[in-house]
C-alpha cells in the first residue's frame, strides 16, 4: 500500500477548539479529500458548512445535492473520476442513501461516509444522540456485502478517524463509514492537528499493466482489483448488475457466487487488518464491558466506579464496529462470567457481541433508546449485578 | 490469405465482444445508439475523455455497449453519477444515455436540478412512452389515453414534456427528434456533445413489443415510420407549446441552444471574484469564460 | 471538575461564551473541556444553553449533571436552570434581564446588555458577560480569555470585544471587593 504524507494545503496545523462535526471535515481535508457532496440534515450540517468554507482555499469542488439520493450518486462518480470523495448524513439521509451505498459496494468504489445519528426512526429526534443506525450500517443496503464501519467518541477521533476512513477505503476499495453521533458531532473539544509530514494518508492502487487488458474487478494476490482513473483510456466498463472481472454483466448463479464472495471475502479475510479495538484489564476481568463510540466514553466511567469497589471489570471499546471483531470476542467469552453492552439504542450491535460469545458467558445489554447518553450509574448498576 | 473480415463502421466504439444486444427486433435505441457513434465519429474529440453513464432500464443497457468508459448505474441516478464524473474531472466530456423513465421520471429531480445548474452535460434520452424493461406500465411520458400495461383503461394523467421540462429547468441546448431523423439525431448530439452546459436531446422511439402492440400502431419499421411521419419540424419552437398527445403531430427540431456559464464556470468566476487570489481555480477556464 | 452553564435566549451569544471558555481553559491553557449545547428548533429567542465542564484529565461523561456556576441572561432560562444550580453554586445574571425571584443563594449581577449598549453594540453583552464571569469565578486567567477571543469573534469587532470584556472583568472585580468589605 503506498502511502505518502498529507497535503499540507489541507492541513490546518495547529491545536483548535473544535466540535466533532467541523474535525469530520478538517480529517477529509487532510486525508486529501477534495470532492464533498451533501444534502443538509441535522445534526451533521456543520460538516458540509466547514468543508464548503475551506475547500476554493485548498483547491476542490463542494456541491450541495438536490437529494441524498443523488448525493451517494455524485460520489461514486468522483471517486471514478479519481478524487477522494466524502459525504456526511444522519438517519433519514442515511437511510436514502442506503441505495446507492449498495451500488459503491458492487463498484468497489472507494468513499467515505459519516453518519452523526440522531434519535429514530424516521424523523425521531433530529437534535438529540443515538446510536441506532448501527445494524443499518451493516445491512442497511440490499443483498451482501461487507462494509467497514468505525466510531470516534470525540473530535480529536472524528478528525483522526476520518484519515483513517479515508486510508482504509482507498486501500481496501470500500465505503467506510465513521458512526458517529449528534452528542459527539456537537461538542466542542480541544483537538490538536499535526503537520502535514506526521499525517500518512494511503494512495489508491492504481493499476499499470497494458490498456486493452485491464480488467476492473480483477483481484491481485491481496486481493484487491487496482483501480484505473476515467478519462486515462481504459474504455472500460463496470455496472451494479452482477458482474464478471471484467465489469460485464454475467446474469446467472456462478457468477453470482464468484460477485459475492469476492464482495465479503476481500473485507472478511482482511478482519485482523482492518478491526481496531482498544482494551483495558481485558485478561483478568470477570466482566467486560463492551461499547463504541460516546458510549465508551461514558461507560469508562462506571467501570471505574466499579474497579473502586473491588470488582474485576475490564474495558473493550470497539474503535472498529464493522467487521466485528468476532476473533477476540470468541476467546473472550471462555474466560470471563460476562459482557456488558451499553448501546444509544433498543440493542442492536449487542446481538452480534451475543453470537460472537456463543452461550459462553452471559451478555447483558444496557439499552438507552436515544436523546442523551447513559447515566454512567446505570452501567454501573448492570455490572454490578453481571459480576455476582 | 490474411484478408481481415470487412468490419462495421461502428464496430469501433462498441464491445463487440458483448453482442448480441438485449434489444428487441425493430427496437429504437439501436438506432440512437448509431447516431451516438457517428457523432463520435465525426466530432473532433479526444475519445479517451468522453464517457458514458447509463441507469436502469432499456436504454440504461447503453453504457454496456460502448466502448468508452461506461457506466452502468443505479436506476434514475444517471444524472447525479455524471455530475460526480464531470465535477471530479472537469476535462471529461460526460455524456447521460438513458430512458425516458429512468431520466424524467424517477430520476426528475436530479434531471431538473442538473439544468438548474446548468451542469456541463450532455443527456441523450430515448423516450419510448412507457417503462419497457419491466413489461410496458405507464411512465411520466404516457400520453394521455394511451394505453400500459399499469393504465390498461388507457392513461388519464398529465404527461411531462421533456424540452419543456428542460428549457424551464434551465437547459441550455434543447432538441427532439424521432428515431428515424437518423442524421439530425447525430448533429444534434454533436452540437450537444461540444457545448459546455446542459445539453438535452430527446429521440421518440418506437418500443414493438410492450407500447406499439398495445397501442396498434404496428410492426417496427412502420412504427418508426408512423412517427417520422407524423413529425413536423419546427426549429425554436416554444417548448410550451410542443406537448405529445396520443397519435397526435410530434413537434421536432432544435429548440434552445442559448450561452449561460456551466456550473463550473460560475463556480471559478464567483469564487475568484469574492476570494480573489486565495481561490484555488478549479479544472481547466474556458478561454471565453476567463 | 467544574460545571458551568451559561444561558440565555438565542441570539445572545450565549454558545460563543463557552466556546470562549471552554477554549481559553483547554487549548490556552492547555486542560480539558468539553462543551456541549441545547437548543430547540427556533434560531432566536426560546431558552438558549451552553455547558462546559473542565477539568485537569479528560472528560468522560460529557454533559453537566448539577453545574457549581450558572450564568443568567433572560428571565426564562433563569427559571428554567436556577433550580438545577448546585447548593452553594454561583449565579450569575444579567441584572436588568433578569428578576430572581428568592433570595435564598448568593447572586452576582452585572448590567450586561446595558454596559454593551453603552460601548456601542448590544450584540457584545455576552463579552460584558463573560468579563463579569471570568472576575466572579477565576475560572481562567482574564489574558487566557482574551487569548481565545480570535476566531472566535469577527477580526473587526476584535477591539470591541476585548473593550467589553474589561468593562465586566473591572466591573467584577469592583463587586468582589465590595463584597470583601461588607
Amino acid at each position: 500500500m503506498k502511502k505518502n504524507k498529507a497535503d499540507p494545503k489541507g492541513v490546518l496545523t495547529g491545536t483548535h477548539f473544535l466540535d466533532g462535526d467541523f474535525s469530520l471535515a478538517e480529517g477529509a481535508l487532510a486525508a486529501g479529500c477534495r470532492f464533498f457532496g451533501g444534502y443538509p440534515i441535522t445534526p451533521s450540517t456543520e460538516t458540509a458548512e466547514r468543508f464548503s468554507e475551506r475547500i476554493p482555499r485548498v483547491g476542490g469542488v463542494f456541491i450541495q445535492m438536490e437529494d441524498e439520493l443523488g448525493t451517494m450518486a455524485v460520489l461514486i462518480g468522483a471517486s471514478w473520476a479519481g478524487k477522494k470523495a466524502m459525504s456526511v448524513t444522519s438517519g433519514p439521509g442515511f437511510s436514502l442513501m442506503m441505495e446507492n451505498l449498495g451500488l459503491a459496494c458492487m463498484l468497489e468504489t472507494p468513499l467515505v461516509l459519516a453518519n452523526v445519528q440522531r434519535g429514530g426512526p424516521s424523523t425521531g429526534l433530529p437534535t438529540l444522540t443515538g446510536q441506532q443506525d448501527m445494524m443499518q450500517a451493516r445491512w442497511g443496503s440490499h443483498g451482501d456485502y461487507e462494509i467497514i464501519a468505525i466510531s470516534p467518541d470525540s473530535p480529536q477521533e472524528c478528525f483522526d478517524f476520518t484519515i483513517e476512513a479515508f486510508n482504509l477505503s482507498e486501500k481496501y476499495r470500500v465505503p467506510v463509514l465513521v458512526m458517529t453521533d449528534e452528542c459527539v458531532g456537537h461538542m466542542h473539544e480541544k483537538v490538536v492537528i499535526p503537520p502535514a509530514e506526521e499525517i500518512e494518508v494511503s494512495e489508491r492502487k492504481l493499476y499499470k499493466g497494458p490498456k486493452d487488458q485491464y480488467l476492473p474487478f480483477k483481484p491481485d494476490k491481496d486481493g484487491i482489483p487496482p483501480m484505473v482513473k476515467a478519462g486515462d483510456g481504459y474504455q472500460f466498463h463496470v455496472t451494479g448488475l452482477t458482474h464478471d472481472e471484467r465489469g460485464y454483466p454475467v446474469i446467472n448463479a456462478e457468477c453470482q457466487d464468484w460477485c459475492v464472495r469476492h464482495l465479503v471475502d476481500k473485507i472478511k479475510n482482511n478482519a485482523d487488518d482492518i478491526i481496531q479495538i482498544e482494551e483495558d484489564q481485558t485478561d483478568s476481568a470477570e466482566v467486560v464491558v463492551v461499547s463504541y463510540g460516546i458510549s465508551s466514553r461514558v461507560a469508562v466511567r462506571a467501570v471505574n466506579k466499579a474497579r473502586k469497589e473491588g470488582l474485576k471489570v475490564g474495558n473493550l471499546r470497539l474503535i472498529t464496529v464493522w467487521p466485528f471483531p468476532e476473533k477476540r470476542i470468541r476467546k473472550l467469552a471462555k474466560d470471563v462470567k460476562a459482557f456488558v453492552f451499553p448501546e444509544i439504542n433498543y440493542g442492536q450491535v449487542v446481538h452480534e457481541l451475543e453470537r460472537c460469545a456463543g452461550g459462553q458467558c452471559k451478555v447483558v445489554g444496557v439499552p438507552h433508546m436515544g436523546g442523551g447518553v447513559h447515566n454512567p450509574d446505570d452501567i454501573y448498576k448492570v455490572i454490578k449485578e453481571a459480576a455476582k | 490469405m490474411n484478408k481481415e473480415k470487412p468490419r462495421h463502421p461502428v464496430e469501433q466504439f462498441l464491445r463487440m465482444d458483448r453482442m448480441p444486444h438485449i434489444w428487441c427486433p425493430g427496437c429504437g435505441i439501436g438506432t440512437v445508439v448509431t447516431s451516438f457513434t457517428e457523432a463520435l465519429r465525426k466530432g473532433e474529440m479526444d475519445l479517451d475523455k468522453v464517457c458514458v453513464v447509463s441507469g436502469i432500464g432499456c436504454t440504461g443497457r447503453v453504457a454496456g455497449y460502448i466502448k468508452l468508459d461506461s457506466f452502468h448505474t443505479t436506476h434514475g441516478r444517471a444524472v447525479p453519477f455524471a455530475t460526480g464524473l464531470k465535477l471530479g474531472n472537469p476535462e471529461l466530456n460526460v455524456v447521460v444515455f438513458s430512458g425516458d423513465g429512468d431520466i424524467v421520471g424517477i430520476g426528475g429531480n436530479h434531471f431538473i436540478h442538473a439544468a438548474r445548474r446548468n451542469m456541463d452535460l450532455t443527456i441523450i434520452v430515448v423516450n419510448n412512452f412507457n417503462y419497457a424493461m419491466t413489461g410496458g406500465q405507464v411512465a411520466a411520458t404516457t400520453p394521455i389515453e394511451a394505453n400500459a400495461s399499469t393504465s390498461p383503461y388507457g392513461n388519464f394523467e398529465y404527461p411531462f414534456s421533456i424540452p419543456y421540462l428542460a428549457e424551464a429547468s434551465g437547459a441550455t441546448y434543447v432538441a427532439r427528434w424521432t428515431a428515424l431523423h437518423i442524421r439530425r439525431i447525430t448533429k444534434s448530439i454533436q452540437e450537444a456533445m461540444a457545448k459546455p452546459g446542459f445539453s438535452v436531446v430527446e429521440v421518440i422511439t418506437p418500443c414493438v413489443t410492450l407500447y406499439g402492440r398495445r397501442n396498434r400502431l404496428g410492426d417496427g419499421l412502420n412504427i418508426l415510420k408512423y412517427y417520422y411521419d407524423q413529425s413536423e419540424i419546427q426549429h425554436n419552437a416554444d417548448p410550451r407549446n410542443i406537448n405529445i398527445s396520443y397519435q397526435g403531430k410530434l413537434i421536432v427540431g432544435k429548440f434552445v441552444d442559448k450561452e449561460k456559464p456551466t456550473f463550473l464556470d460560475a463556480m471559478n468566476q464567483h469564487l475568484n471574484k469574492v476570494l480573489g487570489d486565495d481561490y484555488q481555480k478549479y479544472g481547466k477556464i474556458r478561454e471565453d469564460q476567463q | 471538575m467544574t460545571e458551568i452553564r451559561f444561558s440565555g435566549y438565542g441570539g445572545q451569544g450565549i454558545i460563543r461564551c463557552a466556546m470562549i471558555a471552554g477554549k481559553a481553559f483547554s487549548v490556552v491553557e492547555g486542560k480539558h473541556t468539553t462543551m456541549t449545547q441545547s437548543f430547540g428548533p427556533e434560531a432566536r429567542g426560546g431558552a438558549c444553553s451552553s455547558q462546559l465542564v473542565a477539568s485537569d484529565e479528560r472528560v468522560l461523561y460529557p454533559y453537566i449533571t448539577k453545574p457549581e456556576v450558572l450564568v443568567c441572561m433572560s428571565q426564562e432560562a433563569y427559571e428554567k436552570y436556577e433550580p438545577n444550580l448546585r447548593e452553594n453554586g454561583t449565579l450569575i445574571i444579567d441584572k436588568d434581564l433578569v428578576k430572581p425571584n428568592s433570595q435564598k443563594r448568593k447572586i452576582y449581577s452585572v448590567p450586561a446588555t446595558r454596559f454593551a449598549e453603552e460601548l456601542g453594540n448590544r450584540i457584545i453583552a455576552n463579552l460584558v458577560m463573560m468579563g463579569f464571569f471570568t472576575a466572579i469565578t477565576q475560572f481562567v486567567s482574564p489574558e487566557s480569555m482574551k487569548k481565545a477571543l480570535p476566531g472566535l469573534v469577527p477580526d473587526r469587532y476584535l477591539d470591541l470585544n476585548y473593550k467589553a470584556f474589561d468593562k465586566g472583568y473591572e466591573y467584577g472585580l469592583k463587586v468582589l471587593e465590595e463584597e470583601k468589605k461588607s
